[in-house]
C-alpha cells in the first residue's frame, strides 16, 4: 500500500508545487487509485442485492468534509504565518484549534494515502528524514520554545493542507467509508489521544479528542434516520452514549478550548477511556445500515 | 495520524482479495460435495461447521487437494470432536452454578466489574445477555449471528473458534456494593453480607479489592478462558467496566495425568484437606446456602471469598526445608502431615516428639487451618504470576485464593482470623487483594443469572 501511494502522491505534490494553485489538475488526476481501491472493497463487502441508497448521506458528508477542509486551510495558514513570522505565542495558541478541523475528518485524509502522514505523523511514525507536518513543528515550538528553522516545514504543511482541500472534492466517499470512519475516529482517540501520546510536546490532546468525537458524531447525525429505521434500539444507544461522553468531556473545557492533558488525573483519563469504549462498541455496529 | 493505518488497509484489502479467491476456489472445488455438505449442515452445530470450514481452508491452502478427501477427514474429525466435546463440556444450566464444586480446571481468568449504569433495567439486560453468551461459550459455540458478515465486527471475538469447550465454567456473583442505593435492592442484601473485616497483617491495595460483580471463568485452556472473559467485558461496555482481573494456573492434566493434589508456588501440596465435593450432604452443609439461611434468592447459591495473596518468593527460596515444613505442617515431597508417610494420613495435632514438643507446630498453617476440624470451606485456588514488582524487581507471584462457603463469617472469617494472627506462613505471604461475592443459585433454561434476585 505504501508503495502504491508513494508514486501518485509524489507526482501530485510536485504538480501542485509547479502549478501553483493547481486544484483542478489534481482533482481530476488523483481519484483513480482511490476509486480502484474503494471499488474492490465495495464488491467484496456489500452484497449486490438490495443495497440502500446513501447518495444523500454521502453528499451531506462531503459538504461537511469540504467545509471543515476550507476552515482547516484558513486556520493552518494563520498558524503557519505565525510560525514564519516568529511569533511563538501566537503560533502556540493557533496550533491546537487549527488541528481540530483536520481531526474531525481524518478518515478522509487517511483514505488519501500519504497525506495523513505528511500532515499528522508523530516522531517515529515515519523515517526521520521524511518527518514533517504539525507534530514536527509542535516539537520545536514547545521543546525548544522557538520558531527557528521551521519555515520550510510551515510552507509544506500549508501546501499539504491545500492538497487535502483539493482532493476532498473528488475523493471516493461511500457509506462504508463513513461507517468505518466513525469508528476509526474513536479508535484514534482510544489508541493515542486518551494516552496523551499524540500531543506529547504541547499536551493539547483533548482538542484532538473532542474533534475526533465531533467528527464521529457528525457521521452518526447524518446516518441517524437510516439507522433508526434499521435498528432503533442501536440508534438510541449510540445517541445516549455520545451524550454521556460529551458530558464526561465537558468539565475539561476551558474558554474556547480544553485544559492541558497534564491536568487530568489518572482516574479521569480512565473514565474518559471507558466512556469512549462504551460508545465505540455500538457505533461499530453501524455497518448494519449497509443492508445486512 | 494512525501509525499503522496504511498497513492495516493493505491487510484489509488483501483479506478481501483472499476471501474472494477462496470463495471462488471453494465454488469451483466444492461442487461435487455440495449435497453432502448441505445435508450435513442441518445437523451439525455452528462450531462444527466452522471446524469443517477450517479443515477445508487448510486443504485449499495446501494446494487444493481432493476436496472429497478433505471433507471426509472433516467428518471424521467432527464426529470424534462431537463425542469429545460432550465429555469436555460442563453444562451451564443447573440447580447450582457450575465452577463451584466442579473439579478445578487448569486455568482461571477472574474479573471484578463495576457497574456504570444507575438503571436497574440495564443491569437486568446485562445479566440476560451474559447468560446467553455464557451458555453459548461454555458449549464451545461462537456467540451471536454476525460472524460471517464482512460489514460488521464479528459478534464473537473468535480466538476460541474451533477450540473445544475445554470444560469452561463461568460463575457469577455480586459484591456488597451491588446492594447500595443504586438499584433499589438494598432491602434484599443478605444479612451481614459485607466486605471482609481487616485482618491482622493485611496490606490491601485498592486496585485488587472489591467490585460490584465477580466473574470466575475456569477452563482447561487459558485462551478459551480468556476468550470468555473478554467477550463478557465486551458485552458489558457501557453498562459495566472491569475493575480488576487476575489470571491463574495450576498444573495441567498433561503434566499430572494422575490428578494428584496440586502444589502451590511455595512447592507444597495445596488442598489436601478440602471437603469431598462428591458428597452432596457435605456440600449442602458447607457450600450451598439454604433458602432458610435467607434471603430466599440465595438458596442453592454460595458465598465466594477472593484473596490475592502475594508470596514472598525470594525470602521463601532461602529458607531451610525444615523451616518450610514446619511452616506448613506437612512434608514437602509427600504432602503427608509431619511425622506421617502419606498425604492423606490422618492429621494428629496432639502427637508429640520424645522431647515432648508438638510434631506439628501449633502455629503451622495446617494446624491453624484445621483447628478442631469442625469448620471447613471449599477452596478453589490458583497460582498467579504477574511479572515483576516494579519497585523491588521481585516476582509478583502468589496465590489467587478462592473459597466457597455457605456462610462467609462463620466459615471463612472464622478460619482466616486465626491464620492472620498466628500462622507461621505470614512471614512469607501478604494479602494484597480482597473481595467477596454472593454467587447466585444456578440458572434454569430460559432463566438468567440473578433472576431469583430481580
Amino acid at each position: 500500500m505504501k508503495l502504491r501511494y508513494a508514486v501518485p502522491a509524489g507526482v501530485l505534490v510536485s504538480s501542485i508545487l509547479f502549478a501553483g494553485c493547481g486544484q483542478t489538475g489534481t482533482a481530476t488526476q488523483q481519484p483513480a487509485a482511490a476509486t480502484k481501491d474503494a471499488g474492490a472493497a465495495t464488491q467484496t463487502t456489500t452484497p449486490a442485492a438490495s443495497a440502500p441508497n446513501f447518495d444523500q448521506a454521502v453528499a451531506a458528508y462531503r459538504t461537511y468534509a469540504t467545509q471543515q477542509c476550507d476552515t482547516f486551510v484558513k486556520k493552518t495558514e494563520e498558524f503557519t504565518n505565525a510560525v514564519k513570522a516568529g511569533d511563538l505565542d501566537k503560533a502556540k495558541a493557533l496550533y491546537a484549534p487549527a488541528r481540530m478541523y483536520y481531526e474531525r475528518i481524518e478518515p478522509i485524509a487517511e483514505a488519501l494515502g500519504d497525506l495523513d502522514p505528511n500532515i499528522d505523523a508523530r516522531d517515529g511514525d515515519v523515517d526521520a528524514a521524511d518527518w514533517r507536518g504539525f507534530h514536527r513543528i509542535e516539537k520545536t515550538l514547545w521543546e525548544e520554545n522557538s520558531t527557528k528553522g521551521l519555515d520550510e516545514f510551515a510552507d509544506r504543511l500549508l501546501s499539504d493542507a491545500k492538497l487535502l482541500r483539493a482532493k476532498v472534492e473528488t475523493v471516493n466517499i461511500d457509506a462504508s467509508l463513513m461507517v468505518t470512519g466513525a469508528v476509526e475516529l474513536l479508535n484514534e482517540v482510544s489508541t493515542s489521544k486518551v494516552t496523551g501520546e499524540e500531543e506529547r510536546y504541547s499536551h493539547t490532546d483533548l482538542y484532538d479528542f473532542a474533534a475526533n468525537v465531533e467528527g464521529a458524531q457528525k457521521i452518526y447525525d447524518i446516518l441517524k434516520t437510516d439507522l433508526n429505521q434499521k435498528d432503533a434500539a442501536l440508534e438510541k444507544q449510540i445517541g445516549e452514549r455520545f451524550a454521556a461522553l460529551q458530558q464526561e468531556l465537558a468539565p475539561f473545557k476551558e474558554g474556547e478550548g480544553y485544559v492541558s492533558y497534564t491536568k487530568l488525573k489518572p482516574e479521569e483519563i480512565k473514565k474518559l477511556s471507558q466512556n469512549l469504549d462504551a460508545l465505540a462498541e455500538p457505533l461499530s455496529q453501524m455497518g448494519k445500515l449497509l443492508g445486512v | 495520524m494512525k501509525g499503522f493505518k496504511r498497513q492495516k488497509d493493505q491487510g484489509a484489502s488483501q483479506h478481501a482479495e483472499s476471501h474472494k479467491e477462496q470463495a471462488e476456489l471453494e465454488k469451483k472445488d466444492a461442487l461435487p460435495a455440495d449435497d453432502e455438505l448441505s445435508g450435513k449442515s442441518k445437523t451439525v452445530s455452528r462450531r462444527e461447521l466452522l471446524k469443517l470450514a477450517g479443515v477445508g481452508g487448510l486443504g485449499l491452502l495446501l494446494g487444493g487437494g481432493g476436496v472429497g478427501a478433505v471433507l471426509s477427514a472433516g467428518q471424521r474429525l467432527e464426529s470424534m470432536m462431537t463425542e469429545a466435546d460432550t465429555l469436555d463440556m460442563v453444562p451451564f444450566y443447573g440447580k447450582h452454578q457450575a465452577g463451584i464444586v466442579t473439579p478445578a480446571q487448569d486455568f482461571i481468568c477472574f474479573a471484578a466489574f463495576d457497574l456504570t449504569t444507575s438503571d436497574k433495567a440495564q443491569v437486568r439486560s446485562l445479566f440476560k445477555a451474559w447468560t446467553e453468551a455464557s451458555a453459548t461459550m461454555t458449549s464451545g459455540t461462537l456467540i451471536g449471528t454476525d460472524n460471517e458478515n464482512l460489514n460488521l465486527p464479528p459478534s464473537d471475538t473468535g480466538e476460541a473458534a474451533g477450540l473445544s469447550p475445554s470444560r469452561t465454567t463461568i460463575t457469577f456473583g455480586v459484591g456488597p456494593s451491588f446492594f447500595d442505593g443504586r438499584y433499589g435492592l438494598a432491602g434484599l442484601k443478605p444479612a451481614g453480607f459485607r466486605e471482609l473485616p481487616r485482618f491482622q497483617g493485611d496490606a490491601l491495595d485498592e486496585q485488587w479489592c472489591g467490585g460490584d460483580i465477580g466473574v470466575q471463568v475456569c477452563a482447561n485452556d487459558l485462551q478459551v478462558a480468556f476468550h470468555a472473559l473478554r467477550n463478557l467485558a465486551r458485552i458489558a461496555r457501557g453498562t459495566a467496566v472491569l475493575r480488576w482481573t487476575q489470571e491463574g494456573f495450576q498444573r495441567t492434566a498433561q503434566a499430572d495425568p494422575a490428578g494428584s493434589t496440586p502444589r502451590n508456588l511455595l512447592g507444597f501440596k495445596d488442598g489436601t484437606g478440602n471437603p469431598d465435593t462428591s458428597k452432596a450432604d457435605e456440600m449442602k452443609r458447607l457450600v450451598w446456602t439454604q433458602a432458610s439461611d435467607g434471603p430466599a434468592w440465595m438458596g442453592n447459591g454460595s458465598y465466594m471469598a477472593v484473596r490475592r495473596v502475594r508470596m514472598r518468593i525470594e525470602v521463601w527460596d532461602r529458607s531451610t526445608l525444615g523451616d518450610q515444613e514446619d511452616t506448613f505442617g506437612r512434608h514437602r515431597s509427600s504432602g503427608a502431615p509431619l511425622g506421617k508417610a502419606k498425604e492423606f494420613d490422618k492429621l494428629d495435632l496432639a502427637a508429640t516428639s520424645p522431647e515432648g514438643k508438638s510434631v506439628t507446630p501449633p502455629t503451622s498453617h495446617v494446624a491453624l487451618a484445621h483447628g478442631d476440624g469442625s469448620m471447613n470451606i471449599l477452596r478453589r485456588s490458583y497460582s498467579y504470576s504477574s511479572g515483576l514488582d516494579k519497585q523491588t524487581g521481585q516476582l509478583d507471584a502468589g496465590l489467587l485464593f478462592i473459597s466457597y462457603q455457605r456462610d462467609l463469617f462463620k466459615q471463612f472469617v472464622h478460619i482466616q482470623e486465626k491464620l492472620a494472627r498466628n500462622d507461621k506462613l505470614n512471614e512469607y505471604i501478604v494479602h494484597k487483594g480482597s473481595a467477596v461475592f454472593a454467587c447466585f443459585p444456578g440458572v434454569s433454561q430460559g432463566g438468567y443469572i440473578g433472576d431469583t434476585l430481580f
